[in-house]
Parts: structure tokens; sequence; C-alpha cells
């Protein structure tokens, strides 16, 4: 589980948040803040809000009602209007999506991954060094000149990943980022965010995998199936209350036939017991 | 204790042990449609394909994407105000040499170029080659009508005959399309898409077009393969052909589902790139560097542009 290596002021204040879609409730009453440093995994159900609250975080969506604050000033859609305030703003908060290929969007990878920084008025000498010290990092060079429909998934995530990177942000946040990843590229992931968090990089990780959330949250959100705050508190104690994650629709009772013998036992939604996927 | 699911009698019926055997009915015929949205996405793969070839070490490739576009458009422009052919066919023969240096294999250049000049300068130099449509001095004679045959108020002359100069404008017409393809053709083969498009900025392509261009060609390719799994699925689950009508209707309801996928993704898209600093206005990076080789090349290519421009003024 990853340590939190330091306490320090708070990065996000959500405050009472709403956010409703045109027929349905997204978001109901959210109160929480984060603080710099922290590995924070938002848990929920499908539907539970957990990708709106990250998309707020990052001023794709703004709430319907309440406020949220970052580094010490309103985010709103009107500050995020400001060159100043999105700039720093854009450069400070990076967002690797679940989808890859929303996310994939250039020609090369080696444009996709020079994207963030170029965006951001970097000199071309620093977007190059840059480019190359982060495709570097995650051993993409072999795919600099490669477009993205020849990548794999895996590949695709990395690709995303670096694009993200490059920008050298201080606040990262994830939405399901190991959905759909083969075994050895969840695990490079695993193995990176805990390396990022000890580095002092504030992580937020939406994902319903409780496997995932064991291995990089300091700290567990739960988001219920009523779009209200269910839980919050220190992971170990948070992925130990079998009641609230029954009540959160995380785990379910769950049939297993072992030989003759058929007993039932808890279970998250995206592994069974043998690490293959569900879902 | 977990509660069973209830499932209804007849999906828990045990399957029935009909072999796989071959039926007296008709075979089932791909569709037309499923043929077109297959071969389209076969003809984007097979651009990607070129991409192959781009990669390779050779002539053009290791050209700089501003030297070459502006060298070869050079050429293009050269050959369109030729009228001697065998000064055209000359040009032609340097555009196979290129190709040869470029380790293009020339039966697949030359079958790119030659499967689409017949159709389209083919069916428009045709006619021109007859004396009803332009009068010259006939070379092979087709038809004696025997006497003047008119037409309405039009005088179609005495025989049916291909004349010297429309053919000489036929193979002058055919040729400087096929040079111009080649060029074109060379240019694209040898240079990566992206590449290519940020070439285009050396013409002041204003930055969005560029922009525009490249994503629209990466999301044709991913919307085109969408498309073709929404076609594979109906496919696994069909039994029996089915028909035209209800094909058409498939491709109607689809072209629907698509643009309400292709919608939730250009937002996704578009929020992607907000996140990562877009504010509108596009920077695109160009990491071309010029060499020597490169300014010996479009000075060549420069020189023979001009000496065939000249000869040609001179034998004209």
């Amino acid at each position: 589980m990853a340590e939190q290596t330091r306490e320090n002021h708070t990065i996000y204040s959500i405050d009472a948040v709403e956010y409703r879609y045109e027929d349905a409730d997204a978001l109901s009453g959210i109160n929480l803040s984060i603080k710099a440093g922290e590995s924070v995994v938002l848990l929920g159900a499908n539907g539970s809000g957990k990708s709106t609250l990250l998309k707020m975080l990052d001023g794709l969506i703004f709430p319907t009602g309440g406020s949220i604050s970052v580094f010490d000033a309103e985010l709103s859609e009107a500050a995020l209007k400001n060159e100043g305030f999105s700039g720093t703003f854009r450069r400070r908060v990076g967002f690797v999506f679940q989808n890859s290929d929303a996310q994939l969007f250039s020609p090369t990878v080696w444009d996709e991954i020079a994207f963030g920084p170029l965006h951001m008025g970097l000199p071309p000498e620093e977007v190059e060094k840059r480019t190359e010290d982060t495709l570097h990092i995650l051993g993409l060079e072999h795919l600099r000149k490669r477009p993205p429909y020849h990548l794999s998934g895996g590949e695709k995530k990395k690709v995303a990943l670096a694009s993200v990177l490059a920008i050298g942000p201080d606040v990262l946040l994830f939405d399901e980022p190991t959905a759909g990843l083969d075994p050895k590229t969840e695990s490079f992931l695993i193995r990176l965010i805990v390396q990022l968090t000890a580095a002092g990089k504030t992580i937020v990780t939406a994902t319903q995998d409780l496997r995932l959330a064991a291995q990089i949250a300091g700290r567990v959100i739960v988001l219920g199936e009523d779009h209200k705050l269910a839980g919050d508190g220190p992971a170990a104690a948070i992925l130990g209350n079998r009641k609230l994650l029954l009540t959160a629709n995380l785990i379910h009772d769950h049939p297993h036939r072992h030989d003759d013998i058929e007993h039932y036992h808890p279970h998250s939604h995206l592994k069974d017991h043998h690490g293959r996927e569900n879902d | 204790m977990a509660e069973q699911i209830s499932t209804p009698a007849w999906m828990n019926e045990p399957g029935k042990s009909d072999s796989l055997s071959m039926s007296a009915g008709r075979s089932r015929r791909e569709s037309a449609v499923q043929k077109t949205i297959m071969g389209m996405s076969e003809a984007i793969r097979e651009s990607v394909f070129s991409e192959r070839i781009a990669a390779r070490p050779g002539l053009l490739q290791e050209t700089d994407p501003r030297i070459k576009t502006i060298g070869l458009l050079g050429l293009l422009i050269a050959t369109s105000f030729l009228h001697t052919w065998y000064i055209v066919l000359a040009i032609y023969g340097l555009t196979l040499m290129m190709a040869f240096a470029s380790r293009i294999s020339l039966g697949f250049f030359i079958k790119r170029v030659w499967l689409f000049v017949p159709i389209f300068a083919g069916i428009i130099a045709l006619p021109s080659l007859f004396n009803i449509f332009r009068p010259g001095d006939p070379l092979l004679t087709i038809w004696e009508f025997g006497g003047e045959l008119t037409l309405g108020p039009w005088s179609l002359g005495t025989s049916l005959a291909v004349t010297h100069q429309g053919l000489k404008g036929a193979v002058l017409l055919i040729l400087r399309v096929a040079t111009s393809v080649s060029l074109a053709v060379l240019w694209a083969l040898t240079t990566h898409w992206a590449d290519l498009l940020k070439a285009l900025r050396v013409f002041l392509v204003p930055r969005i077009f560029v922009l525009v261009l490249s994503m629209t060609y990466r999301y044709i390719f991913l919307i085109l393969g969408l498309a073709a799994d929404m076609f594979t699925a109906r496919t696994s689950r069909m039994v029996g052909s089915s028909s035209p009508r209800e094909d058409r209707r498939f491709v109607a309801s689809s072209m629907a589902t698509l643009l309400g996928k292709s919608h939730v993704l250009s937002e996704d898209v578009y929020s992607a790139m907000i996140s990562r600093g877009y504010t509108g206005e596009p920077v695109i990076l160009h990491r071309f560097r010029t060499v020597a080789g490169d300014w010996l090349w479009l000075v060549a290519v420069i020189l023979l542009g001009v000496a065939a421009l000249g000869s040609d003024r001179l034998i004209g």
C-alpha cells in the first residue's frame, strides 16, 4: 500500500457539490478536501458519479450546485476563461482518460506526447527534451513514429499516460486506469502510480477495482449508489469495512465451485479470486 | 447467501445435437453493403500500409518534406505546361527513377498509377481521337460512310477515322496525367502522413486546417473500425442471409448509432485536448531540418524542370 510521504496544504476543497444531468442526479451533497501528496481512490459502483467528480476536478464540467476550489482559488468556468488561470491549472493538473482512443488524437505517438508541453507554450527545445525523456521513461521509443491506431490497448494506455506526464503536473487524475489492461501493463501502471505518489505527486484515481485500491491508495473515498458520500478514511479501514462495501455495491456474495463444493464469499466487481476480470 | 438468478425454461434446455453438415439451401452471399464498408476499411488500412514505404530508407524518404513538396509540386506544374510528348515521357521516366531510388517496387508503383489513369484521362481523351469530334489528318480509317453523313445541322464528314492530331493530343494528355499522378503518388507514398500535413504549412495552409485534417484521418479510421465491428457483430448473430432491404435498414440505423457514438467521442476528444492546454489556437511543432543533400536535390529538380520547359519551347 502506498505510504503517505508528507502532509501538506489542501489542494482541492469540494463544498456541497451537486451535479445533475438532464434527468438524473450524478452527485449530491459532496463535501471533501484533498491534500497535496495524497493518493486518493474514489471507489464507487457503475453510475455512482466518480467519473463525473473526476471531470469536475479537471475543470471539464462544473457543479450545478456548491463549489470547488483548487490551489486556494475557485475552480469555475469563468476562472478557466482567464488565460493565466487556465494555463497554470492545466500545467498543474493532468487527467488520464478511461478511453485512450479519446485521448490519443494526434497523428503519431511523438506528436501526442509533445501536444501538452507545446500548448503550455514551452520553447521547442524543451518540448523535444520532455517528449524524448517521457518516451524513454515509459519505454515507448520504438513507437515514436507510429500512429495511435497501430498500437495495442496496453500501448495506447502508456502513450495516454506519457502524454499527461510530459506536462509535469502536480496532480494526476486517473479514470479507471487498469480497465481492460493485460496483467503486465496493469502491474507497470500500479508501480508507476506508487512511485509518483512517493515522489510527492497528488493522485486521485476513480475505480471500482478493490485490488487496485488496496495497492495504491492511502485514503479511500466511497461514493454510494445514491450519489452521496458513503465513506471516507484510511485505505485499510475502508477496504476492511465489508458492510460499507456491500452497501455501496462494490462487493457481493458470489458463488464459487471448488470441485463439488459450492461456497459463497464476498467479491469485488471486476476481479475474481484468480485475479481475472469478470466483466 | 446470494439469491439464485431465475432463468426461463428455454434458456436451461440442453442444446440440440444438430450436426454441422452442409444443408441443401443456398449459400449465403456477402451483402453489397457489408462489402462496401469492409472495402472502405481495407482501403484506409491500405493507405496506412503505405506508411511502411515512408518508413523505409530511400531518396525521397530522406528528403526534407518541405523541400520535397516544393520540388515535386514544381515538377508537376512544369509537366502541365509541356507540349512535347517525349519530354513528358522523359519526366515520367524520371518519376520511375525516383521511385526506384526510394525503394518502391516499380510493379506496385506503375500499377497504382495506371489503374486509374485510363479510367479518368482515357475516357476524356477517347472522343478526341476521332475526326468526327476533332477534325484532322486521318491516320487510321475505321469506317467509310459512302458519302457525307449529317446529324441534324452537324456534318460528320465522309468517314470515321483516328486522326494524327487526335492521337498526339490524347497521348499527351494521358502522359501528362500519368506523370502528374506519379508525382503525387511519390509524394504521398514517401512521406509520413503527419509530416505531409505539416509540410502544407510551407504553403501557408492555416494551422487549424492542418490540425483538423490530421484528426479527421485518425478518426475516420477509428469510426470505420467501429462500423466494421457493428457489421461483424451482426453477422455473428445472423442465421441465413439478409435481403438488400434489410441491409439498407440496418445501415440507416447503424448510421444513427455511429453518429451518436462519434458525437460522444468528439466531446471526449475535445475534453482531452482542453485538459492538456488546448485553448482553440493549435500549436504545431515542425522538427524538419534541411541538410545540404535536400538543397542539392531541389536544385537538380528545378534545373530539370527548367531544362524540360526550355527544350519544349525550342522544339515546339
